[in-house]
């Protein structure tokens, strides 16, 4: 098995990982967290890619994509703050009553 | 002069505008100042252009306005047209017209909708004028469905009335299937002719190279609007309930000119009835048909309008009568001498409802004629006109008429001669028995009425007294030998003159066998007519029913027609098919919508199964198929 192979093997395991975490845990910061690393897996892929293919392109692409999960978290975050302190808990069952 | 015709049309229609527009802010005088000046301005116009017409050796004017659509290598062009038979015409809906506004104002004075009703009677007028001058039957027909717009707005004048506002629409449906006819006859023409030019259109038949088939057919669509408009058999039933209008719109939209548009229409068009003997001979069958029948309901009707409104039919059955025989200047002989007695009978009538505040049967009437002397004087002479006494006008046009029914090398015959005598007798009677009943005997109206008795406003009877004029010398004017470069007379059947002279005492007679009739009869209130009645009471009561007409077409159409409306296109179509339909897409909506709903349930963790899901499933579809 090569480096490659192997290296995509890790990112897939940490993508299934990630979404495993999200489905099963109930707690809405670790489910960001879980997420979080769903989408390192699926960069890591890209990663590997990029140097299999030599396309610089995937290199900033990676970077966007850096930008935009950090984006993601900086509202999120607030976002869970601002439902706990209304809610007082982090289960996200108890928020069911917000869909439209 | 360049622009006559064009600004005869045109002040009608300024009238309109200033009257519908401005005549209520601005008051009576104002109203009266064009309501009224105009049409006589228009008459003076006419007048001018008749003579412009007469020093042209009766040479046609043709005036074009605008060209209206040109379409491939036709053009469509609105363009005037003056010849004898158009200057006739419009001198005598210019003419009788103006009249008739002047008496409006007396009649109509203090009513709510003065204004209102003045702007309708001149947009009565331009479409009238634009009929009678059109060149093009598109033109005509653009006319034609104006003044059925003008009618019917003034038919159901006072529309609060839901009876009155009803009779309006009758009048208008009505005329809606006779235009049906009108429009198929004028596609047939323009398909084999070329042209909507009607001068154009006498040449095309008559230069013989359009089959007889077409003639004939086109002639008998065309027919079927003009006994629209006419109110001919079997679409008369409009013009008794027409009546519901005020009386002047009687007298000038449904008795001198509007429901003369049929006659002129075939008298314009006689090169195509010329190729056509079979539609003339229908011509002549309906009318005659009509002016008998519609006499004989004439002769029970105790409505003082409706009286008139059945003679009117009647007499309109005569004119039909002589197109259809081929007498088509005798034709416009009848409408020109009709169109004075009949609207002074119809003014004279209004003057009597107006000198009785409103009421109109003739069983509450009697001995009106020194009340209301001058209505009485001019009436008298108006009834004896159409009676057909020498040597007044109807006697000239109806004697001629008769003459023309036997006579004519084109489809006389003898039964035709002999139903329109009766029918000249039955004239008489009904005519004469109105005139009995109304001025004559003991007066058998109610105190209260009777005390307010007055004779009408200077404006009204001194229109009368001029329309009652015309009714004495209209017939001296050899109108037929005027209008013969145009109108050919037909060739007549017999050599020996005297035939002729013989079928004119005949007609006297029969006028004065009517009077005799009627003086005897409808003396004392008419006691010595019911007794007889009382013996044919069967017949009366078909008589008085209108021969059922009405319920007939209720039963044969109405009836059949609002089912089909109910079960067909209200249930089936609209509430079934239509409402069906978008109901059922709202519900597939909304049922879709429930079903989909159960999705979002707001719990984080189905959602991420979904995706998850979601995922898998378009993983496994890339491998499958990609």
């Amino acid at each position: 098995m090569s480096d490659a192979n192997l290296l995509l093997a890790v990112s897939g395991m940490l993508f299934a990982l990630g979404l495993v975490g999200v489905v099963v845990r109930r707690n809405l910061l670790v489910m960001l967290m879980f997420l979080e690393l769903m989408l390192n897996g699926v960069l890591l892929s890209l990663a590997v890619f990029t140097q299999l293919l030599g396309a610089e392109a995937g290199a900033v692409l990676m970077f966007l994509v850096f930008v935009v999960a950090a984006a993601e978290i900086a509202i999120a975050v607030p976002i869970v703050l601002l439902l706990v302190r209304a809610g007082r808990t982090l289960d996200p069952g108890s928020y069911a009553g917000l869909k439209g | 002069m360049d622009g006559m015709l064009t600004l005869l049309v045109l002040l009608p229609l300024a009238g309109f505008l200033l009257n519908g527009l401005l005549g209520r802010r601005l008051g009576t005088g104002f109203v009266n100042v064009v309501g009224v000046g105009l049409p006589f301005l228009a008459f003076g116009v006419a007048l001018w252009a008749w003579r412009t017409l007469e020093a042209g050796d009766g040479a046609p004017i043709v005036e074009t306005v605008f060209t209206w659509a040109v379409v491939g290598e036709y053009s469509f062009e609105v363009a005037f047209y003056l010849d004898r038979l158009s200057a006739v015409m419009a001198l005598i809906v210019t003419g009788v017209g103006a009249l008739i506004h002047l008496y409006s104002i007396g009649y109509m004075k203090g009513d709510e909708g003065y204004a209102r009703y003045f702007a309708y009677l001149n947009l009565f007028l331009f479409f009238m004028l634009l009929l009678v001058l059109g060149r093009s039957l598109l033109v005509l027909f653009v006319g034609w469905e104006g003044v059925g717009l003008a009618s019917y707005l003034l038919i159901g004048f006072w529309f609060q009335d839901a009876a009155k506002a009803r009779a309006g629409r009758k009048a208008f449906i009505t005329n809606r299937v006779g235009d049906a006819g009108f429009l198929l006859g004028m596609f047939l023409v323009f398909t084999f002719a070329g042209t909507l030019e009607m001068d154009r259109i006498n040449e095309a038949f008559a230069a013989g190279l359009i089959p007889v088939g077409v003639a004939t057919a086109a002639g008998i669509l065309l027919f079927i609007g003009a006994t629209g408009k006419s109110a001919q058999i079997p679409l008369h039933v409009w013009l008794p309930d027409a009546m519901a209008g005020p009386t002047p719109v009687s007298a000038l939209i449904h008795a001198a000119t509007m429901v003369t548009a049929g006659v002129y229409l075939v008298a314009r068009l006689s090169g195509v009835y010329l190729e056509a003997p079979a539609a003339s001979t229908l011509i002549a069958v309906i009318g005659v048909l009509t002016a008998f029948l519609a006499a004989t309901i004439a002769l029970v009707q105790t409505d003082i309008k409706k009286v008139l409104a059945y003679s009117t039919i009647s007499q309109l059955g005569f004119m039909f009568l002589a197109l259809g025989v081929g007498a088509y200047g005798v034709a416009v002989f009848h409408l020109f001498t009709h169109a004075f007695f009949k609207a002074a009978l119809f003014l004279g009538a209004g003057s009597v409802i107006h000198a009785l505040n409103g009421e109109q049967d003739i069983r509450r009437m009697g001995g009106l004629a020194r009340r209301i002397p001058w209505t009485f004087g001019t009436f008298a002479i108006a009834t004896a006109a159409i009676a057909g006494l020498p040597p007044l006008a109807g006697f000239f046009s109806k004697d001629e008429i008769l003459w023309f029914a036997i006579a004519s090398g084109e489809g006389g015959a003898l039964w035709l001669w002999a139903l329109g005598s009766l029918t000249a007798l039955l004239t008489a009677l009904y005519m004469f028995r109105l005139l009995w009943l109304v001025f004559l005997g003991h007066s058998r109206m109610e105190p209260e009425t009777e005390r307010h008795v007055h004779e009408s406003p200077v404006t009204m009877t001194s229109v009368l007294v001029v329309l009652a004029a015309f009714s004495v010398i209209a017939g001296w004017f050899a109108l037929p030998q005027y209008l013969e470069p145009l109108l050919a007379l037909p060739e007549v059947r017999f050599a020996w003159g005297g035939w002729h002279l013989l079928q004119v005492i005949f007609a006297v007679l029969l006028a004065l066998l009517g009077l005799a009739g009627a003086a005897w009869l409808y003396r004392d209130g008419g006691r010595p007519a019911d007794e007889l009645w009382q013996r044919f009471r069967r017949l009366h009561r078909v008589l008085a029913g209108k021969y059922f007409v009405d319920e007939f077409y209720d039963r044969a159409l109405q009836r059949p027609w609002r089912w089909v409306s109910d079960r067909v296109f209200l249930r089936l179509g609209d509430r079934l098919l239509i409402d069906g339909s978008l109901h059922g897409l709202a519900a597939l909506a909304r049922w879709s919508a429930a079903a989909f709903a159960r999705v979002q349930s707001g719990s984080l963790h189905w959602y991420a199964w979904m995706t998850l899901f979601g995922l898998v499933a378009v993983l496994i579809w890339v491998w499958r198929y990609v």
